[in-house]
């Protein structure tokens, strides 16, 4: 097995310790609230990029999930005061729904492209329900759930055990990052152990994988709900981040954005859907900075030029050119030294 | 009594609506099996077009009906060029491609528009029924879907084209070797959707304001009202649109129009898991 966007990939230990260095180190020459939301946004990608990539499940209502973890968190948060309980309920939550919804949609065998619309109007039903939430009446224990306005004020992360030591600036910079290279650690463990290469096996053929004894539905549902658990995790991390949390989080664009991301750092990678995520969430922080060009044009434009263009995203294709590049020397070298040794022949003939 | 009258006229306009709005999908996915996600842009484009027409003076009728259509329907052609004739055979890429493109109509009408609504007065008076204020325009509404569905009908049914364009939804190969030429076939029914998109949207500009994001609100019920209908362009988008907008306007009625949504697209997802192909891929399969 390769080291391509086809295979598992390795990790590289000596990249991955440059960049957690880099990550760790930023804090001292940088300001930490963009880098956090970027890291959030990152790990957003990297739960849609395991799913798409290497199961080869486009959900077209990844929103869902990461608005829930967000909502969870908020929810939870005023009910119970300190926040381990609230954070592990922001994984589960997401988690236990799209067991529901994957189990319902993988066990039923649809097709993908019935798949995504079901994830989409799931993402849907969730923010009309939200928007649709304004006044008294909608509460659940302390926590109001407030419609288009969402919920304001609630406690954020704090070290566990102690409500009164809350968790923000630099701190919640290194907790984010954390968050993210242990995703990123478990997105690797996955795709190595035997569950991993099952999935893979189900991508490239589901039907032969069908017939080799794996149970697909099952296998499927799991890294679906996995993901979901991810993308719930960077949701309360948002919520974290932002302080409130807005029926915006399950908007389409929010699902579009994501997909975003993924395709344009490449689908079949893990590193890929990240760089997306920094890159594109930096274009669009740039953009949110001015008025003339608004900020759809250009992630628009750009989603459709990928697809048309680079339709497996940059990771991929830089990977692929410099295969092609290591290729061409070796030809070339190759065929120095044949033209070289014919040379010697003809010299030895005479 | 009047009560009945008014919710009947109501479920009958909510029908209507859904079968207008995804006439033009319908017509692209039935034929060509490519979901376009830029659909609700279309729609708008299509409101857009007819407001500043009939701001620039010209009959409103004329501007709705035969200017939104030919404009819509010139940017469908367009973007059938330009994008998606590169997609074929590739499904999510495509859905891909056409939900950029619906992001980059939504930029660049808020480029040209500005993000404020503009709005057409309807050219119907309202009615009276009982107690209850009626907006007569809906019954406009009802009579142009009838109209377009019934043509659509005929055309599909009766008439040459419509016997190729049959024929390329069940075997392009078989049409391709008759002598026409599939991406032709291909090129004019993505116009022609995209013209019966502008059609729905200039039809609907004078009921609601719009606003560049107007296209996202058509888009999901356009979706699962095509999708959930199958592969019969007429049959299925009827069925659904009788179906959904049933059960959303009686859900209003009894409690909330969110809550007439959401059981909307409820039954949508339970739709689709009990019948993957469709409703008319399971029953009325030789409809049209």
């Amino acid at each position: 097995m390769t080291s391509s966007g086809f295979g598992v990939g390795r990790i590289r230990w000596d990249w991955f310790a440059v960049l957690t260095a880099v990550l760790l180190l930023l804090p001292l020459i940088n300001e930490t609230n963009t880098p956090t939301l970027l890291a959030i946004w990152a790990l957003f990608a990297l739960s849609l990029g395991l799913m798409w990539g290497y199961a080869g499940i486009l959900s077209f209502g990844h929103a869902a999930y990461f608005g829930l973890g967000a909502y969870t968190y908020a929810i939870a948060s005023f009910n119970v005061g300190e926040s381990t309980v609230p954070l592990l309920l922001a994984i589960l939550v997401p988690m236990v729904v799209a067991a529901i919804i994957g189990a319902m949609m993988f066990y039923g065998r649809i097709s993908d492209v019935y798949l995504g619309v079901i994830t989409l109007v799931v993402t849907l039903i969730l923010n009309r329900f939200m928007n649709a939430t304004a006044g008294d009446a909608y509460r659940i224990g302390n926590a109001r759930l407030g419609g288009f306005n969402g919920i304001p004020a609630f406690p954020i992360l704090n070290v566990p055990g102690d409500p009164s030591a809350q968790i923000f600036g630099t701190p919640y910079y290194y907790v984010v990052i954390a968050c993210l290279i242990g995703s990123y650690l478990l997105a690797r463990f996955i795709l190595g152990s035997a569950f991993g290469r099952a999935l893979i096996g189900i991508r490239e053929n589901e039907v032969r994988m069908e017939l080799l004894g794996y149970n697909v539905a099952a296998l499927k549902t799991a890294i679906f709900a996995i993901c979901g658990g991810l993308a719930g995790l960077a949701g309360c991390l948002f919520a974290n981040w932002a302080e409130i949390v807005t029926p915006s989080v399950f908007s389409l664009g929010q699902s579009a954005e994501v997909i975003i991301w993924v395709i344009v750092g490449g689908v079949g990678t893990l590193v890929g859907p990240m760089i997306g995520a920094v890159l594109l969430g930096t274009l669009k922080i740039a953009l949110g900075m001015q008025t003339s060009i608004d900020n759809s044009l250009v992630l628009g434009a750009i989603l459709i030029l990928v697809v048309l263009l680079v339709p497996r995203g940059f990771a991929p294709a830089f990977v692929a050119w410099r295969r092609r590049l290591a290729q061409l020397q070796a030809y070339r070298r190759h065929a120095r030294g044949t033209s070289r040794r014919r040379l010697h022949v003809k010299e030895a003939e005479p | 009594m009047d009560y009945l009258a008014v919710v009947l006229l109501e479920i009958l306009y909510m029908i209507a609506f859904l079968a207008l709005i995804s006439a033009g999908l319908a017509v692209v996915f039935g034929m060509m099996r490519v979901i376009n996600l830029a659909h609700g842009e279309f729609v708008m484009l299509g409101g857009y077009t007819t407001i500043a027409s009939s701001k620039a003076g010209i009959n409103i009728y004329v501007a709705m009906l035969v200017i939104a259509p030919i404009v819509v329907g010139a940017i469908g052609l367009l973007v059938e060029r330009l994008i998606v004739r590169f997609l074929y055979g590739r499904m999510i890429d495509t859905m891909l491609a056409t939900w950029g493109l619906s992001l980059l109509l939504t930029g660049l009408v808020t480029l040209i528009f500005g993000n404020t609504a503009v709005s057409v007065p309807a050219p119907i008076p309202g009615y009276q029924i009982g107690r209850y204020q009626m907006g007569g325009y809906n019954l406009f509404i009802v009579a142009v879907t009838i109209m377009l569905l019934l043509g659509m009908w005929l055309v599909l049914r009766y008439t040459r084209v419509g016997l190729i364009a049959r024929g390329a939804m069940l075997g392009p190969d078989i049409v391709s070797a008759l002598g026409h030429n599939p991406r032709i076939i291909y090129m004019l029914t993505f116009t022609v959707g995209a013209a019966l998109s502008g059609l729905a949207g200039g039809v609907l500009a004078p009921l609601t304001g719009l606003l560049p994001s107007a296209g996202g609100a058509y888009i999901a019920k356009a979706f699962i009202t095509v999708i959930t209908g199958g592969a019969s362009i007429v049959a299925g988008t009827l069925t659904t649109a009788g179906l959904f907008g049933t059960v959303n306007q009686l859900v209003s009625f009894a409690s909330t129009p969110v809550v007439g949504e959401i059981a909307m697209l409820a039954l949508a997802i339970l739709l689709l898991r009990l019948m993957p192909q469709g409703v008319t891929g399971r029953f009325f399969r030789n409809s049209t």
